[in-house]
């Protein structure tokens, strides 16, 4: 006596189907593209990777070769200070929200507030700073840039590790706090250090966000012809560098462009790797 | 306030010696109190989470609680050390006497009362660090220790918690590695390296295999040699075989306390008996 009704059967079957070819084809198409942009980017930008691209500077209009050594030391320089200051900054904050700030109003403001940078155009955070410090200082400098790219990458690694540390289960807490544990030593030594690995993860994605936005340093670091390291100075980069590049009208600047597209892209997609191995590390343990 | 709880705090190290060999000596009746609640109420915001609770818990003996699930066992152990302070909302009124000392009054120091009652949870917790750092991490809170007398300490906790032979040649690895038993005894360690005085042990055993389970019972009964020992377990079995007194409690209420044998073979209360026959409900 069975009210099987076989059709019901059928029709989610068919559902499945349905639905399983939607989504192999959506995923096709983000595919396609992500390969189309690898493989140009591949075939225009291999052709200029050299030992000239890394060992010499950026050249003169109408200067035949040249590379682009100024830029990446440039990007290298202003990411590396972006790096020192948003990590304690960000990670400090991501702290307070996740372990002081429970159910707080400042807490609720850095949140929201924090919310809203992740998501600012990076134009306006580039127009903040020079307002701020370009126009009162009455050049561009190499810090102008650092602090651009450290407004954009601080709010990120305050919701990761927030998020992170919020992941750590409360038993591990009460666990610290039963053997007499002040509330940040807690916080500092347990709670932070299990989540060490999302924490990284944070920071490394955050880099990998800023090492490739050009907004921002157009108004704050601009671009600078020769090699220089005074982070007073205006200092070249590789965004900008490419922007400037692809859109001359000479061979070899819009050759070195495709060189220095193909830099970034692997620098973030190394970053974005070495993010995800850090994360299974944890799982590991 | 503060030096009164400091001035307990070595006092009770230094006496732990010359205390046992009295207590040997003296009978059951002449047990001192380790912890005297009285009028005890807890409060989760505005549900009633216990319900005047009077009970001592006697020093260098084991008190089990049984009852069965959200009859507020956990809830009195977790207010015997302030765990509840972590949570705003929660609040407890009444009167808990630790060697004469009221826990509950304002301005307490909690962290160093924490130092002094320790805990064990029902999952293992050891922290993301090596066996050796999980067991320094809590004696550094309150005490500098040459490298020479850490390392005897690590190993004097190891040994307590009967770990020392599995984990001696692997101190230098991570407190994850080891197996759910070994992670609960190396909790266990931890808790008893900072020399606190009364042990809370929430279901210690609830996580584990029987084998990993009887080595804990076994500690326990090693360890109540020198510590107070107190227990929430779900196993009347258990509450048999390893407490000396038992309190059961139902609905927040401590329905009865004492021996723990005349609790098992002849409970006073007719809820009592329904519940370790399993006649409940």
């Amino acid at each position: 006596m069975s009210t099987r009704d076989p059709s019901l059967f059928a029709k989610r079957k068919r559902a499945n189907a349905f639905g399983l070819t939607f989504s192999m084809v959506a995923m096709s198409i983000g595919m396609l593209f992500l390969l189309w942009i690898l493989a140009i980017l591949l075939w225009k930008g291999f052709a200029a990777i050299s030992p000239s691209l890394f060992l010499q500077i950026s050249p003169a209009p109408g200067t035949p070769g040249g590379g682009l050594s100024n830029a990446i030391v440039g990007s290298l320089m202003m990411v590396f200070f972006c790096a020192f200051v948003s990590t304690p900054v960000g990670i400090l904050a991501g702290i307070y929200l996740s372990e002081y700030g429970e159910n707080n109003k400042f807490s609720e403001v850095t949140r929201f507030v924090t919310d809203i940078m992740l998501s600012a155009p990076s134009i306006v955070i580039g127009l903040f700073v020079y307002a701020i410090v370009v126009y009162q200082v009455k050049h561009f400098s190499g810090w102008a840039g650092t602090i651009a790219l450290s407004l954009i990458a601080i709010p990120v690694v305050v919701r990761t590790t927030e998020n992170m540390l919020k992941l750590v289960p409360t038993t591990l807490r009460e666990a610290a706090f039963a053997l007499g544990a002040p509330k940040w030593k807690v916080s500092m030594s347990v709670v932070l250090r299990a989540a060490k690995s999302g924490v990284i993860t944070g920071v490394l994605l955050a880099i990998a966000r800023v090492s490739g936005e050009t907004a921002p340093l157009l108004f704050t670091a601009l671009n600078n012809q020769f090699f220089s390291t005074n982070m007073n100075a205006p200092m070249a980069n590789l965004p900008v560098m490419i922007f400037q590049f692809a859109m001359s009208p000479y061979d070899n600047w819009v050759h070195l462009a495709w060189g220095g597209a193909l830099l970034i892209t692997f620098a973030v997609l190394g970053l974005n790797i070495l993010a995800r191995v850090v994360l299974r590390e944890k799982v590991k343990v | 306030m503060t030096t009164t709880m400091k001035s307990m705090f070595h006092s009770d190290i230094n006496q732990s010696g010359t205390e046992a060999g009295q207590i040997a000596q003296a009978n059951e009746a002449a047990a001192v109190n380790a912890l005297q609640i009285k009028n005890l109420n807890f409060f989760y915001g505005s549900f009633q989470g216990l319900k005047n609770i009077n009970l001592d818990i006697l020093e260098r003996r084991v008190t089990a609680f049984i009852g069965p699930s959200g009859c507020g066992k956990s809830t009195l152990l977790r207010t015997l050390n302030r765990m509840y302070d972590l949570y705003p909302g929660q609040r407890a009124e009444g009167e808990i006497n630790f060697y004469g000392e009221n826990i509950l009054e304002k301005g307490k120091d909690v962290n160093l009362l924490r130092s002094r009652i320790g805990m064990v949870f029902q999952k293992p917790t050891p922290f993301p660090m090596s066996i050796y750092e999980n067991i320094a991490f809590g004696v550094r809170l309150y005490e500098r220790l040459s490298k020479a007398e850490m390392d005897e300490r690590v190993e004097w906790a190891l040994n307590k918690a009967a770990l020392w032979t599995e984990a001696k040649d692997k101190l230098n690895q991570s407190g994850l590695s080891l197996s759910g038993g070994q992670q609960q005894r190396l909790c266990i360690a931890r808790g008893v390296a900072v020399k606190p005085s009364i042990l809370l042990l929430d279901e210690p055993t609830s996580a584990l295999d029987p084998i990993s389970t009887a080595k804990i019972e076994e500690l326990i009964n090693e360890l109540k040699k020198d510590y107070t020992i107190a227990i929430v377990t779900h196993n009347m079995q258990q509450a048999a075989r390893v407490s000396d007194f038992t309190a059961y409690m139902y609905l927040g209420e401590l329905i009865e306390y004492g021996k723990t044998d005349q609790i098992f073979i002849k409970p006073a209360k007719k809820e009592t008996e329904d519940y370790i026959t399993g006649r409940f409900g």
